[in-house]
């Protein structure tokens, strides 16, 4: 993995979340503020304003450098959660030289558990966890079983969107819906569909290789 | 969707641009990253710095000045500011007192406070207010949120911290306003994000959302429209509830604060207002001070809500205290 290919996937995650407005927003004003679709956007359109800043930077410095701008530019709770996230994959990959699957699958863990410390969450709490860590969970089984990327993608679709789906049924105790009681039940969390969305992106992108 | 409105990207600047220039004589308005200092860097004292989503108004940028804030931070509309700002209005305002953060219990404010806080170089703490009692289930949950108890905590510590007073007692006197203060709001309408350019809810004539925050999320639950005196009834009961079960006592001195959402007329407020001090009254409180009108909104949504604190002789000290800000002014 290069910066090169981290704008490709930046670019693609945008258009999906472009694509996907009507679904997150719908999911936001259910049991939401209405907020996070247009927070997703700022944040996206803002990693591909800077394309051109990251191509000059190794992979390990480019998720850093995401990172920060996402923290000044998003805001709310997604702003702190995804900029620990790169943050943290960036800090991760810096130890390697040649970063294959593997090394991305300890750089993606260690960005959900960046996200599981700052938002002090856990799986079935109705947040975007509850794609990320059985997504992560099956990323690194995978990898010790020598999946080929395709494999991996393939499988890792269905893994988030079966963890979009788990969150149906969840009360919220954290995040947008944790007010809401049982009002919540029956309703997606919208942050689990935005990383439905952007994972499914970066994995169509590894199948269509 | 119809508002005052240019274009939809440019209306915080436009806004914020605005205020800068209606109340040039108190404030000052930076750019990139935002925030809003007092025209007069105040010495001496703990700098007190507040922020939030943008939606709100007057709160936060309204209640910077001598009295209450040193600097505010907006965020985008119902979004929290970030962490750049928070830092940047730091070290604008810093007068070798430390700093104190007042931030409403929102996950998204909090955790972008909290990457400030982190980064800070100097000697800084933090005051949450979760006034908000129509989130019960506060065990499990992130907990209750803040709302307008904000104001009278922002109006209390900031009055403390021109005394001189340390961090140490500013962060003392914030947390216990906030624990004697009880707040639960109530909508008839959604409120509508800009950039999202529709209600952030559907209701209908015929009901009223019952626990609302200032975000138009929903709240208790969706009740049937009724008399003003039913609604605001359930309203007291519910404080009372919050009162009791954080065993404070249910009686004495309060501040009853009735405050408009955004598009809720005065006449309406002063008419809560009016049943609210006959039932508090009726508890066996005295209403020593009041306040009715916008204080913190939430765009354009119709609604009120209500926030009773319980005072004490240093709560009214602070609260009675001159200020001199865009959205609170007296004693000056």
């Amino acid at each position: 993995m290069n910066s090169d290919t981290i704008n490709h996937k930046a670019a693609a995650i945008r258009a999906a979340i472009l694509q996907h407005e009507a679904d997150i927003e719908g999911l936001d004003r259910e049991i939401g503020d209405g907020d996070h679709y247009i927070n997703m956007k700022r944040g996206c359109e803002a990693i591909v304003g800077i394309a051109p800043e990251l191509e000059a930077l190794s992979a390990a410095d480019a998720l850093n450098k995401i990172g920060m701008k996402l923290l000044s530019t998003i805001g709310g709770a997604s702003g702190p959660l995804f900029a620990s996230f790169f943050m943290s994959m960036g800090k991760t990959l810096k130890a390697f030289d040649n970063i294959t699957t593997k090394e991305i699958a300890l750089a993606f863990d260690a960005g959900v558990q960046a996200i599981m410390q700052r938002g002090k969450a856990q799986a079935g709490e109705k947040t975007m966890l509850d794609v990320l860590i059985p997504v992560s969970t099956t990323f690194k089984q995978l990898v010790e079983q020598d999946k080929s990327a395709k494999e991996i993608a393939s499988a890792l679709k269905v893994v988030a969107s079966e963890g979009l789906d788990s969150t149906r049924n969840m009360l919220a105790t954290k995040g947008r819906a944790s007010g809401l009681g049982e009002r919540a039940i029956g309703h997606l969390d919208a942050g689990a569909k935005s990383c439905q969305v952007m994972i499914h992106s970066v994995c169509d992108l590894v199948l269509s290789n | 969707m119809k508002k005052f409105l240019n274009n939809v990207d440019h209306m915080l600047v436009e806004s914020l641009s605005g205020f800068a220039t209606a109340h040039a004589d108190l404030i000052e308005v930076q750019f990139e990253p935002t925030f809003v200092i007092r025209k007069q860097k105040a010495k001496n004292k703990v700098a007190i710095i507040s922020g939030g989503g943008s939606g709100h108004e007057p709160l936060h940028a309204g209640y910077v000045g001598k009295g209450m804030l040193d600097a505010a931070c907006p965020g985008q509309v119902f979004t929290s500011p970030t962490p750049d700002q928070m830092l940047a209005a730091a070290e604008a305002v810093h007068a070798d007192k430390g700093v104190l953060f007042i931030v409403k219990n929102y996950a998204g404010d909090v955790m972008n406070f909290e990457m400030a806080a982190e980064m800070l170089s100097f000697e800084h703490a933090t005051v949450y207010t979760s006034d908000d009692c129509a989130v019960v289930n506060s065990t499990y949950t992130t907990g209750r949120r803040g709302v307008a108890g904000t104001v009278i905590v922002e109006k209390c510590v900031g009055s403390l911290a021109e005394t001189g007073a340390d961090l140490e007692a500013c962060k003392t006197l914030g947390e216990k306003i906030n624990l004697r203060t009880s707040s639960i709001g109530a909508a008839l309408t959604s409120c509508t994000v800009p950039a999202a350019g529709r209600p952030t809810f559907d209701i209908s004539e015929s009901e009223i959302e019952m626990g609302v925050g200032i975000h138009g999320e929903p709240g208790r639950r969706r009740e049937k429209m009724r008399e003003a005196d039913a609604i605001v009834s359930d309203m007291v009961a519910a404080i009372l509830h919050d009162i009791e079960a954080k065993q404070l006592p249910l009686n004495g001195e309060v501040l009853l604060l009735v405050n408009g959402l955004g598009a809720t007329p005065l006449m309406e407020l002063y008419l809560i207002y009016n049943t609210a001090a006959k039932l508090l009254k009726e508890k066996g409180f005295t209403l020593a001070r009041s306040l009715v009108g916008n204080y913190i909104t939430a765009i354009d949504m119709a609604g009120a809500s209500m926030t009773v604190c319980l005072l004490d002789e240093e709560i009214k000290q602070h609260w009675d205290s001159p200020v001199h800000t865009a959205g609170l002014r007296w004693g000056v």
